[in-house]
């Protein structure tokens, strides 16, 4: 693999990921497979047994353990990764929590997939979404070089924000298929992640020994929650100035927070986050000699970027929000929920749409996006797309 | 290293006065002891528990070892984790000497909840000791039944009334349950028993590979004993025989102490309040003695064989 790095190679989003980690060269990998993850760890054991890498890596018994582990090796001081989707998220729920709020810098790579039940293995941002206020940065990925790069980045961002990092891979979408991406020489990403962790996490410093992990009362806990919040409230500017330095090293234009495309002087908008990006990108190309159409594409999801959301839709009538999640609050999708929340405070509002689509890895077409801009309903706060049977299987 | 119990008080560091257990305690006993036999430098990993409750009050704690806490079912993957961090900084250089990662959890972390972690590390063979510290029950959330409680106690969910008296099912046993997997040592043992104990540990910390040590240690609240009585009656346990002290050395077994006498088990169930409602029950009282009887002869023709 090595022979043709620095130039363009085909790789799928699992693959392209595992390259990162081979080249990033972590201390401690702890997975468990599940689709449509699985490859990412498949291919990086296939590194460790080759020799390629030093990484201890643990194949354990369940994502529970693999995140427990995960956490133990990073309170150890090691720079620590994993990966997973859907159920095996929703089993390591609990632990995240701690990670965060040890503020571990574990890396996560995450191919998204809807949750049961049903049981399906496909598509959509159900799992990541119920993480949400778990303490976790959250980065979503829009093509497989995005996924590539923004796993190199996550490291620095994790590390210098001192939080554990979600990389976000639409499940198949992104996963499986295979797109020509520029890859880096290994030495150049061993220079951009640098040594590891700093020290301050290390229960094996040598010092005097800590204690990780103790009871808090209520004499102290809601400090420790307070600074996990201001944490987050850094990590915008830790996630601002390494893309930055992630640009500058590579020659790339990753944007942080938001991605615009036709907004300067855009009427309405789509707004989404992930791999559909391409597909309303094109349609808003296709729609622009006979509407002011724009698209907005979140790649950070926490820290949330409402200041950005806001100046982004600053003088739009109407935003569809694209999501693919549910909260099933009857109030809509998160992501709508949070876009109206970010502007809630605003004098100027848009009207805000939110639009559920491609559950269950349900394909979005051209003529429903279409659709929406034909019939925009700007008067609907919720709309379900492509579901063929309103009130349908019980 | 010799144990000398001299030696070892003048050795331990031990677990800092101030950590909050209940008089009358078993582990504090264990712990200390764990503390003073180590040869290399320990790393804990405490499950949720009394243990961990007692001994970590932010922002104080007893342990003069660095010590880390992630949740209750998760302390062997989480030591997992800590080992393999170690190794890997050990290689780059980042880590000069590499400790011991010792796994604590109570009966509930161990035998019911943190049983799957605890297989897995097992049979990756995570280079660890875990340390069952076994009070039957689930004591830091106000004494609930856990697998280890043993069949006719009272607990908050196995109460005594018209239908049932106490806990229904003989306890699970999970010393067997380890040896199963192939571990290199595993043992069982009671803090009535310090020098048996401190033995089991020095071995448990010397092998490479995975270890573990189920060790009795009761719990005031718990059992319902006067607290001055802790070693007595950690010490009838094993008279008993409802405590067998053994090992299973690279496979093969050893009873470690046997009993003089054959003590009826009922001393040990009338030293207690868990098991006051059963004490006139004569049939009751029989079928917890062959219990105890059937175990032992199992143990002794392993220990034959
Ligand atoms: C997932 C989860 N379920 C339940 C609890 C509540 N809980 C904390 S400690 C404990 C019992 C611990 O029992 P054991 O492991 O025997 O240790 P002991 O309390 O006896 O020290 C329980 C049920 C928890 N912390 N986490």
């Amino acid at each position: 693999m090595s022979a043709v790095l620095g130039r363009r190679v085909g790789l799928t989003g699992n693959d392209a990921v595992a390259l990162a980690w081979r080249q990033i060269d972590p201390d401690v990998v702890a997975a468990y497979p599940i689709t449509p993850s699985t490859q990412i760890v498949e291919r990086f054991s296939q590194y460790v047994a080759d020799g390629e890498v030093q990484t201890q890596f643990l194949a354990v018994e369940s994502e529970h353990s693999a995140i427990s582990a995960c956490v133990g090796a990073s309170a150890a001081g090691a720079r620590v990764m994993t990966a997973t989707s859907s159920q095996g998220l929703a089993l390591m729920h609990e632990i995240l929590y701690v990670a965060s709020g040890l503020r571990l810098p574990i890396i996560m790579v995450v191919g998204n997939r809807a949750l049961s039940s049903p049981i399906n293995i496909h598509g959509d941002h159900s799992d990541t979404m119920g993480s949400r206020d778990a303490g976790w940065i959250q980065l979503y990925c829009r093509d497989v070089q995005d996924a590539y790069d923004r796993t190199i980045l996550a490291v620095r961002i994790a590390e210098r924000a001192r939080l554990p990092v979600m990389v976000c891979l639409d499940g198949f979408t992104l996963t499986h298929s295979l797109e020509p991406i520029e890859a880096y020489p290994d030495e150049e990403v061993q220079e951009f992640v640098g040594e590891g962790p700093a020290d301050g996490y290390a229960l094996l410093g040598g010092g005097e020994p800590i204690s990780v992990g103790p009871l808090a009362l209520p004499d102290s806990y809601m400090e420790f929650r307070r600074a996990l919040a201001a944490a987050m409230e850094r990590a915008r500017e830790v996630i601002a100035v390494e893309t930055e330095a992630f640009n500058t090293r590579f020659g790339r234009a990753l944007p942080a927070f938001v991605e615009k495309f036709e907004m300067d002087d855009a009427e309405e908008a789509f707004l989404l986050m992930g791999s559909y990006a391409d597909m309303v990108r094109d349609a808003v190309a296709r729609w622009r000699r006979a509407r002011r159409v724009g698209m907005v594409r979140l790649v950070t999801f926490r820290p949330f970027p409402a200041e950005e959301v806001a100046r982004a839709l600053g003088r739009i009538r109407h935003v569809h929000v694209l999501e693919r999640a549910d909260t099933l609050s009857t109030l809509g999708g998160p992501l709508g929920i949070e876009i109206r929340a970010a502007l809630y405070d605003r004098v100027v509002r848009p009207a805000v749409t939110d639009v559920v689509f491609g559950l269950g890895g349900r394909e979005l077409t051209d003529g429903e996006i279409d659709g929406l801009l034909r019939a925009p309903g700007a008067g609907d706060r919720l709309r379900y797309l492509g579901v063929r049977q309103e009130g349908g299987c019980r | 290293m010799s144990l000398n119990l001299r030696d070892l008080s003048q050795r331990s560091q031990g677990l800092a006065p101030g950590h909050r257990a209940c008089a009358g305690c078993g582990f504090p006993t264990l712990i200390r002891m764990l503390l003073a036999t180590s040869a290399r430098p320990l790393v804990v990993v405490n499950a949720t528990g009394c243990l961990e409750v007692v001994s970590t009050i932010y922002p104080y704690s007893a342990w003069p070892v660095p010590w880390m806490h992630n949740a209750f079912e998760n302390a062997a993957a989480t030591a997992s984790g800590v080992q393999a961090a170690a190794v890997a900084l050990q290689r780059r250089g980042r880590l000069d000497r590499l400790p011991k990662v010792v796994a604590i959890g109570g009966d509930g972390g161990t035998y019911d909840i943190g049983l799957q972690s605890l297989s897995g590390a097992l049979e990756r063979g995570t280079d660890f000791l875990y340390v069952c510290y076994n009070n039957e029950g689930y004591m830091n959330t106000g004494i609930q039944r856990s697998s280890a409680t043993p069949q006719g106690a009272r607990t908050t969910t196995t109460p005594v009334g018209a239908r049932q008296l106490g806990k229904p099912q003989p306890r699970k046993d999970m010393t067997e349950i380890v040896a199963a997997h192939g571990a290199p040592y595993v043992a069982q043992a009671s803090i009535s028993h310090w020098g048996d104990l401190g033995k089991k540990l020095q071995k448990a910390l010397a092998t490479a590979g995975p270890t573990f040590l189920n060790v009795l240690t009761p719990c005031q609240p718990g059992w319902d004993y006067p607290p001055e009585q802790l070693v007595q009656i950690a010490k009838m346990a094993v008279e008993t025989r409802y405590w067998p002290l053994y090992e299973v050395d690279r496979g093969v077994w050893r009873i470690t102490y046997i009993p003089r006498e054959r003590t009826p088990l009922k001393a040990f169930l009338e030293m207690q309040g868990r098991f006051r409602h059963l004490l006139d029950d004569e049939k009751v009282l029989a079928e917890l003695q062959s219990w105890v009887d059937a175990h032992w002869e199992r143990l002794e023709a392993r220990a034959r064989a």
